[in-house]
């Protein structure tokens, strides 16, 4: 518990309104989006209207050594969120503004509450639009997502959130405002800091205000699914379509198992007996050109005996996306519990990784099925357990170190867009090695030396 | 994975609004992954995680789980911080049937804590018809002191002394609502409305709302049948539907009030029981089925009158064939889908169906017509803040459609609609769809309208 003169001068510096103590409202702030992570009540959520806010709360927190947890719209699939050391949550969905769309230098300026999808919206009538598309941009913020440096379906070709934060705002934990980056396309001014904290999550300051980057929207678009008798044939498909030099916008793949839960799911007509499918989006701003990588992709897709299906109006492609936007729904009503996890390999082991992946659901008797983003080899081997069977959560357990094993052995990485956080912090010297894991903490205690800033996060603490 | 719809009733012959612990499996289909902020009305006005599903869900397994305890007051209020609008429960990708769960839920606080004086002095009236009659009528007696008419006398406003008291649930002087000072429909009308070569009859539960604010639309209803050549049967003895008082967790109440409809509408003989109210029409198709599962005898008539149940839209464009509509009405009309039409009887196609098809109207759809308005039933008295800010998104799309007409399904919306569309300055006409129906109906005929 919070001392009393704590959460009184947390009051008298934020205000009343902007503060939640009740044993609910801890409840309520005690989980993200994450499976099979223990619940953790914190002491206190303020909700921060301004920077200047932000640095009086660090500056309290600092002098008396109590944890700070950042929080946006708690979606994050890492435990990111979750206040593990009690303290205080700072939630920043009061400051939800978007201050600037600047279409001339396609650029925008909002505040970390603002929610993905809100600036979407803002930009739209420029033509314009914000392209990393993380499964919550509805609900995620740009805050939230910028700190876990979020990824999306369309990846491949307009990459993730750090490709589109041109500049920030960021207070740090010895209570210092910096801002750093901005709306010029080039700027080689001191240390990337951009790249720094975005995906930081949490761990070395706060954002503040973000400066995004916007594109023009792509015109025209051509979405067709390929249908394979083999996991090879899949693979060797989507190896075909990036030789073929064809970047589609989406390049979507499900395992076999996905394919039957998502048919007796949805009844959408999917053809169970096939080993995998593919879904593939080309687009652009010219027609011809869309045109022609499309029919490139449908060759490549013949070449390695796939069914085609293709769209050609709006509700068409609607009904082809159907397959993969019941691919986690579908998987999720199979048991109380789901697993989801984001180990990525280099494109050409996606075929490897997908073996990989169910020979491992099979060696621990769990049911697992992989979907994901086979154009940039980000998968998600997904296990649907009982959380309250603790026999069978050892046994997930056991199953999701060896994918982290695997997909390191194939030259892979940890996580490709949900981040490190509490769930996989174990990990992490497999992929670093010590020397890495030094470089970290070398990092996180010459900006937050006492451990403040969501600590129990990414790096371990150092217990003295 | 299985659902509480499936084992409404537990092995221990209870259902879910007897036993809490029933719900324990839904709740774990729950995986906090937020879906339900991007749709949940109340989180869009309030942005604190607390106004949302995911965490009253978290809230209700920490109550499970004996971490918290139920009649904690903060919990309470927190409850009751929700619609039931089960807007979340469109977006959810594991189908938790939040729905069934928040009713288990303040049934459980009902049982531990006893109802609030003043609830449980309105709902034990409402299980006596008449007395309940009396009741409206000695409100509609004293609405001229409390309330002013507008110039239509259709519209109310509260008189300042009162406005100032009850300023704080939105009876301020600006408040406007539907008149109580006015004949109840069912005693305007026979219990059975014969219709010219009538082919076939229905029986039509009116609800209280269309029954004591909006008969005009109730008469609407029954003109509109008529004019298919259908005869009606409007039993006097038909009592609330009992939807108010389920979402306050008075289960044993509603389950008197679900008998006595049931029997009552089994009297009349009818295949066919039509509703012009979401709420109404959802108690008949699912809640009656859900609250009387675990009883023998009324069980099968609850299943019996589910099957049977229409909403007035689709009975007109998908039992029978609706007569087509001649007579021109020139308006331009956008219609507010709402939420237990939309999402517990799944209308929302046959009213626009209908509406499209009435010569002289230029349909305009709104934006996000299946938002909610933030009525809620008794949540616009209980939340009166939250709700405004919720009216109010709801008044600016349908202000941008240009509309000089809003129609909607369910009268409780036209209560909230009306009170905003004033606040909002636009002064839309908010009718019942089937109103505009009727009113084409008239023209044809070459008679006046008054409305």
């Amino acid at each position: 518990m919070l001392d009393k003169i704590i959460i009184e001068q947390l009051e008298t510096l934020a205000g009343a309104d902007n503060v939640l103590t009740s044993k609910v409202d801890m409840v309520a702030y005690s989980y993200d989006a994450t499976a099979d992570l223990p619940r953790q009540s914190p002491d206190i959520v303020v909700f921060p209207t301004s920077a200047e806010m932000v640095q009086e709360i660090i500056n309290l927190a600092r002098r008396n050594k109590i944890p700070i947890y950042p929080r946006g719209a708690g979606t994050n699939l890492s435990g990111g969120a979750v206040p593990l050391k009690k303290g205080i949550v700072l939630s920043f969905q009061k400051m939800d503004k978007i201050l600037e769309v600047d279409a001339a230098n396609l650029t925008a300026v909002v505040q970390p509450g603002v929610i993905i999808a809100a600036l979407n919206a803002a930009v739209a009538p420029h033509g314009l639009i914000y392209p990393p598309d993380p499964g919550t941009v509805a609900t995620a913020t740009m805050g939230g997502s910028a700190a876990e440096n979020s990824g999306g379906l369309r990846g491949l070709k307009y990459g993730v959130t750090k490709n589109y934060i041109m500049g920030m705002e960021v207070v740090l934990a010895n209570g210092e405002k910096v801002r750093f980056g901005g709306k010029t396309v080039k700027n080689v001014t001191a240390y990337d800091f951009s790249n720094l904290f975005v995906g930081s999550e949490g761990t070395l300051g706060i954002i503040t205000e973000l400066t995004a980057k916007l594109i023009p929207a792509p015109k025209y678009r051509r979405t067709m699914m390929g249908i394979f008798k083999t996991l090879t044939d899949a693979g060797n498909a989507v190896a075909g379509i990036i030789a073929a030099h064809v970047i589609p916008a989406t390049l979507e793949i499900m395992d076999r198992m996905t394919i039957r839960t998502v048919e007796d799911f949805a009844h959408i007509g999917l053809p169970v007996h096939a080993e995998a499918l593919l879904l593939i989006e080309v687009d652009g701003m010219s027609e011809d050109l869309v045109h022609a990588e499309a029919e490139a992709v449908m060759q490549v897709v013949k070449d390695n005996n796939g069914d085609l299906k293709t769209a050609e109006t709006d509700q068409e492609r609607d009904q082809l996306w159907l397959a993969r936007r019941n691919a986690l729904p579908a998987l999720a009503s199979l048991n109380n519990t789901v697993v989801l996890e984001d180990a990525t390999v280099p494109r050409s082991r996606i075929t490897d990784m997908l073996i990989a992946c169910e020979a491992i659901g099979k060696k621990y008797n769990l049911t697992l099925g992989t979907f994901g983003h086979a154009g940039d080899g980000n998968l998600h081997p997904t296990i649907l357990c009982d959380k309250h069977n603790l026999e069978e959560i050892d046994r997930v357990h056991l199953a999701v170190d060896e994918i982290f094993k695997v997909a390191l052995s194939f030259g892979g990485t940890l996580s490709g867009e949900h981040g490190i956080g509490v769930a996989k912090m174990k990990y992490l010297g497999d992929e670093l090695g010590q020397s890495g894991l030094n470089l970290m903490r070398s990092i996180k205690e010459s900006l937050d030396p006492e451990y403040i800033l969501n600590p129990g996060k990414m790096v371990p603490v150092r217990e003295n | 994975m299985t659902t509480i719809e499936k084992t409404k009733v537990a092995p221990t012959g209870k259902t879910y609004h007897d036993d809490l612990a029933i719900v324990r499996e839904e709740l774990d289909k729950c995986m906090k992954c937020g879906n339900c902020m991007s749709v949940c009305p109340v989180y869009s006005a309030e942005k604190l995680e607390t106004s949302v599903t995911r965490s009253k869900i978290a809230v209700a397994e920490a109550v499970l789980n004996g971490e918290l305890e139920l009649d904690d007051p903060q919990v309470y209020d927190m409850l009751f911080n929700c619609l039931v609008c089960k807007s979340c429960m469109t977006g959810c990708p594991t189908k938790v049937d939040f729905g069934r769960i928040i009713v288990a839920l303040r049934a459980a606080l009902v049982r531990k804590n006893g109802l609030p004086w003043l609830k449980k002095m309105i709902f034990s009236t409402m299980k006596h018809p008449k007395l309940f009659d009396a009741g409206l009528r000695i409100g509609a007696a004293m609405q001229s002191l409390a309330f002013k008419s507008d110039k239509s006398g259709k519209a109310i406003s509260p008189r300042s002394p009162f406005a100032l008291v009850g300023g704080g649930i939105g009876f301020d002087a600006d408040r406007q609502m539907p008149s109580l000072n006015i004949t109840p429909l069912r005693e305007r009308v026979p219990e059975v409305v014969n219709a010219d070569n009538a082919w076939l009859k229905v029986a039509f539960f009116t609800g209280d709302s269309l029954n004591y604010f909006y008969p005009d639309a109730g008469m609407d209803l029954i003109e509109v049948l008529t004019a298919n050549n259908i005869e009606i049967h409007i039993p006097k003895a038909q009592n609330c539907c009992g939807v108010p008082v389920l979402v306050h967790g008075d289960i044993e109440t509603v389950r008197t009030l679900a008998r006595n409809n049931i029997d009552t509408f089994d009297k009349t003989g009818c295949e066919y029981l039509i509703t012009g109210c979401g709420s109404c029409g959802g108690a008949w198709q699912h809640d009656y089925t859900d609250i009387l599962a675990a009883d023998p005898v009324y069980a099968p008539r609850a299943e019996y009158w589910a099957k049977r149940t229409y909403d007035i839209s689709t009975f007109l464009t998908r039992v029978i064939t609706l007569r087509q509509p001649k007579g021109r009405v020139e308006r331009v009309v956008t219609y507010h889908d709402s939420c237990h039409l939309k999402k517990s009887m799944k209308v929302f196609v046959e009213p626009r169906e209908i509406l499209k098809s009435i010569p002289g109207i230029t349909f305009k759809e709104m934006s996000a017509p299946d938002a909610c308005c933030g009525s809620g039933g008794s949540y616009v008295l209980s939340h009166y803040e939250t709700s405004s800010i919720i009216g109010r998104k709801k008044i600016d799309d349908i202000n941008r459609t240009k509309a000089d007409t809003v129609s909607v399904g369910c009268p409780a919306c036209m209560m909230q609609l009306l009170d905003n569309v004033h606040r909002g300055g636009a002064e839309q006409d908010v009718v019942h769809y089937i109103s505009l129906l009727a009113e084409s109906y008239r023209k044809e005929k070459g008679v006046k309208d008054t409305a």
